[in-house]
C-alpha cells in the first residue's frame, strides 16, 4: 500500500531545497528566453521571421496574456482553493482598473497630486506612480472583496454563484453610469478614463512601444501573484481554504472560522484582480467600462477550468493560451483562412463557440483541465477506496502495519490488544 | 501531550467538564429533545443511548453549536457556550467525529489534522507568505504534533495518502487523531463502531480508555452496540423521545426496569414499523 503512494504526495526533505527552487528558477528562465527572443533574437530576424512574430506572436498579446494570467490566478484562489464558484470576478478587475484611472490621470483635474508620478509636475490630476498605484489597486480591491464577499459568501455553492454575478454586473454599471453621481463625474460613463500615464522605472517612463519592458513588469507582478498563491496554499490559511472546499461543515466543526476563511479567499483573489486591473490600464492606456463585461468573467472561468483548477501551473497555461487565441490566434486565423479561401467569415466574432466547444470537449475528455492539481486528476480517475470497498473490492490485502510485526498477528490472535497498531500502547508493550 | 497518571475514573474523579442545563430543542411543532440535563465529568466516559430518533444526534449538534437549543444552558469547562458558533465552540475544546465519516478526502492525512489545529496555529497571511522564523516554527511543531497524533491513533504510516484513499478503519482512526488535535477537553463521539466487526470493537474500547487516559479527556459516545456500551462506559444516559428516563453506570442501566421496558422493548418495536 505504501509503495504505490504517488510521488508527488509524498514530501521529500532530502531535496528541498531544489525542490523549492524549481519553479522561480524554471519561470525566470521561461521569462528571461521570452524576453532575449524579443529584445535580440527577433529584431535581428529577416523580413519573413518578423513578420511571423508581428502577425501571430507580437509581444503586446504576451503582454495582455500576462494580465489574464494574473487574474486568473486569483481566481483560481477562489474558485479552485475555496471552492466558491464566482461568476462576477470581472468586478475585481474593473476596480483595479479604474483605481489605476483615477490615480494616474489628469481626470481629476480639479486637484493637481504628483507622487513620483508619470507625468510633468504642472499637468492637473492625481498623478502616482505605477508601483505605489499597484498596492493601492490591491489594497483598494481586497477591501472591496470584503465589502462584497461580507454579505454574499453566506450563501452556498448555487445561489452564491448567482450572486457573484450579479455584482459582476453591477459593478461595470456603475463604471458605465458613474459620469453623474449627484452631479459629480466619477468615471466618466462610457467614455472611460484616457490617457492614463505610462509607468515610470526612476525618472525614465516607459512609451507606448517600450513592450520588451512592460513584458518584464507583467512577468515580475504575475511571479509575485504565484509566489504568494503557493506560499499561503502551504500554510495555516491554504489549508483551510481546501478544507472548506472539501468539506464545509466538517471544517467548522475542526474551528475553522467559515466567514473569515472564505472573506480571505475572497481578499487574495481580489488583490490578484486589482494587480491585473492596474495592470490592464496601463497596458492598454486607459480604461473604459465595455472593456469589464460579463464575458469576461466567463472567460476567466474557463481559463482556469482548462488549465486545471487549483494548480497555479495549469491555470497560468490555460490563461496564456486562451488569451492568446482570443486577442491574436483567432483573429489571425481568420484572415489566413480567408485569405486562402476567399471567404469573409467574421472568426473572431466566433471566439465564444470556440472556447464553448473547447470546455464541452475538455468536460468529455479531460475533465481535470490541462495541468491538473494532483488531488483532481485523482477524484476524477481514481475511484476513492471507500467507493471500491462499499462495492465489495477487497482493499485489505497486504495491510504493511501487520505484516512487519508477525508478533503483532498472534498479539491479536490472543484476543484484543490496545492499539495494536501504534506500538506505543500499553498492551503492545507486554506482549512483545 | 500532557499526560496524566493512569486514575481510575469514576465518578467523583475531577472536576464537571461539561454541563448541559435543561435543553429543549424544537423543530417546528416536534419537540426532538425535552429539558434534558446531564453532566459530563472529567476524565470519563459517558455514553448516550437510546432507540432510533429518540433526539441523541440532535443533543450532540446541540452541544457543537450545528443547532441551536430552543431553551436550556451548555458550559463547557467555566464558559458558557449556549450560543456560541460551531468553529468558537471546537476551539474552546469540543472536539466531535462523524456518524457517517467526514474527512476532508483530498487532503493527506496529516494535512486533515493540522487542519484542526487552525484555532491553535496564529500565524496570519503575512507571515505565511515571508515564511517568518515563527511561522516557521510554527509550521515545524504542527507537523510534530500531526505526526504524533498519527502515531497515537496508529495510523502513523499512512499520513501522506489522501484521505479517501485510506481503509475504512484508517479513516475512523484519522477522524480520532484530527478531533484530538483540537486538544479537547470532550471528545464527542458519533457512532464510532459503526460498521466494525466484534473483534475491532473490543479494541476499540480499550483505544477509547486509552484515549481518556493519555489524553486527559471526557469521552461523550452514541452508541448502538450494547455490549461496547457497557464495556467502555463509566456512566450512561437513556434517552427516550428527546427526554432522559435514565442514568447511572452500566450496572444500574442494567438493571433498570424502565430501561428494558422502553428501550428494549421499543427498539423490538421500532424493527416492525
Amino acid at each position: 500500500m505504501v509503495s504505490d503512494v504517488p510521488s508527488r504526495a509524498r514530501r521529500m526533505p532530502g531535496l528541498a531545497i531544489p525542490h523549492r527552487m524549481r519553479w522561480p528558477l524554471g519561470y525566470t528562465a521561461a521569462a528571461v528566453l521570452v524576453f532575449l527572443a524579443y529584445y535580440y533574437v527577433i529584431p535581428n530576424l529577416g523580413a519573413g521571421g518578423q513578420t511571423f512574430f508581428r502577425n501571430w506572436l507580437p509581444l503586446t498579446s504576451i503582454n495582455e496574456a500576462l494580465v489574464w494570467v494574473i487574474c486568473a490566478l486569483g481566481l483560481n484562489i477562489v474558485v479552485g482553493y475555496a471552492g466558491l464558484l464566482d461568476l462576477g470576478f470581472v468586478a475585481f478587475w474593473a476596480l483595479g482598473g479604474y483605481t489605476a484611472g483615477w490615480l494616474m490621470s489628469g481626470f481629476f483635474h480639479q486637484v493637481k497630486i504628483h507622487i513620483f508620478g508619470g507625468a510633468t509636475a504642472t499637468v492637473p490630476g492625481i498623478h502616482i506612480s505605477f508601483w505605489l498605484v499597484l498596492l493601492i489597486g490591491a489594497g483598494f480591491c481586497a477591501l472591496w472583496g470584503v465589502i462584497i464577499g461580507a454579505p454574499t459568501l453566506r450563501l452556498k455553492s448555487d445561489y452564491l454563484a448567482l450572486v457573484t454575478l450579479g455584482f459582476g454586473e453591477i459593478i461595470p454599471q456603475v463604471f458605465t453610469n458613474g459620469d453623474n453621481i449627484g452631479g459629480f463625474n466619477l468615471t466618466n460613463g462610457s467614455k472611460g478614463i484616457t490617457p492614463v500615464d505610462p509607468i515610470g522605472i526612476g525618472s525614465t517612463r516607459l512609451g507606448p512601444f517600450d513592450l520588451v519592458w512592460k513584458y518584464l513588469i507583467f512577468v515580475l507582478i504575475a511571479a509575485v501573484v504565484v509566489f504568494i498563491t503557493l506560499r499561503l496554499r502551504d500554510g495555516r490559511l491554504g489549508r483551510a481554504w481546501l478544507a472548506i472546499r472539501e468539506d464545509e461543515l466538517a471544517a467548522s466543526m475542526m474551528g475553522v472560522p467559515l466567514m473569515r476563511t472564505k472573506l480571505s479567499a475572497y481578499a487574495v483573489g481580489a488583490v490578484a484582480g486589482g494587480l491585473a486591473g492596474v495592470a490592464f490600464a496601463t497596458h492598454v492606456g486607459g480604461v473604459l467600462p465595455d472593456r469589464f463585461n460579463f464575458s469576461i468573467s466567463i472567460t476567466l472561468l474557463a481559463m482556469v477550468v482548462l488549465g486545471g483548477m487549483g494548480n497555479v501551473w495549469g491555470v497560468m497555461l490555460g490563461a496564456l493560451v486562451l488569451a492568446w487565441v482570443n486577442s491574436t490566434g483567432l483573429p489571425q486565423f481568420g484572415s489566413s483562412f480567408n485569405e486562402e479561401f476567399g471567404t469573409n467569415i467574421n472568426f473572431p466574432s466566433y471566439n465564444f463557440l470556440l472556447f464553448g466547444g473547447i470546455l464541452v470537449l475538455m468536460m468529455l475528455f479531460r475533465r481535470e483541465g490541462i495541468l491538473p492539481e494532483s488531488r483532481t486528476r485523482l477524484v476524477l480517475h481514481e475511484p476513492s477506496r471507500t467507493d471500491m470497498e462499499s462495492l465489495g473490492a477487497d482493499m485489505e490485502a497486504p495491510a504493511p502495519e501487520l505484516d512487519e510485526s508477525a508478533s503483532l498477528k498472534t498479539a491479536i490472535a490472543e484476543g484484543p490488544v490496545i492499539a495494536d497498531e501504534t506500538g506505543t500502547g500499553t498492551g503492545m508493550g507486554e506482549k512483545v | 501531550m500532557t499526560t496524566s497518571p493512569q486514575t481510575d475514573a469514576s465518578l467523583d474523579a475531577g472536576t464537571v467538564k461539561l454541563h448541559a442545563d435543561r435543553i429543549t430543542v424544537k423543530f417546528g411543532g416536534l419537540v426532538a429533545v425535552n429539558d434534558v440535563s446531564f453532566t459530563i465529568p472529567g476524565q470519563s466516559v459517558v455514553s448516550l443511548i437510546g432507540p432510533n430518533g429518540a433526539g441523541k444526534t440532535t443533543f450532540f449538534n446541540v452541544l457543537t453549536g450545528l443547532y441551536r437549543a430552543t431553551s436550556g444552558r451548555v458550559v463547557l469547562g467555566e464558559t458558557d457556550i449556549t450560543n456560541l458558533v460551531p468553529h468558537r465552540i471546537a476551539a474552546l475544546g469540543m472536539a466531535r467525529t462523524f456518524q457517517n465519516i467526514r474527512l476532508f478526502g483530498l487532503m493527506t492525512a496529516e494535512e486533515n489534522v493540522k487542519v484542526a489545529m487552525h484555532s491553535k496555529l496564529h500565524s496570519g497571511p503575512f507571515h505565511t507568505i515571508v515564511r517568518t522564523p515563527r511561522q516557521r516554527r510554527e509550521e515545524r511543531k504542527a507537523q510534530e504534533m500531526a505526526r504524533e497524533l498519527l502515531e497515537f491513533v496508529g495510523i502513523g504510516k499512512v499520513a501522506n495518502e489522501y484521505a479517501r484513499n485510506l481503509s475504512y478503519g484508517d479513516q475512523r482512526r484519522l477522524e480520532v487523531a484530527r478531533a484530538l488535535a483540537l486538544e479537547p477537553s470532550i471528545l464527542l463521539l458519533d457512532e464510532p463502531t459503526a460498521g466494525m466487526n466484534p473483534q475491532e470493537s473490543g479494541r476499540f474500547t480499550q483505544f477509547v480508555h486509552r484515549v481518556r487516559d493519555e489524553k486527559d479527556l471526557s469521552v461523550l459516545l452514541i452508541e448502538h452496540d450494547m455490549s461496547v456500551v457497557m464495556q467502555v462506559s463509566d456512566r450512561i444516559t437513556v434517552l427516550d423521545r428527546g427526554e432522559k428516563i435514565a442514568e447511572g453506570s452500566p450496572d444500574d442501566i442494567r438493571s433498570d426496569t424502565r430501561v428494558i421496558e422502553a428501550y428494549l422493548g421499543k427498539s423490538g418495536r421500532d424493527k416492525t414499523t
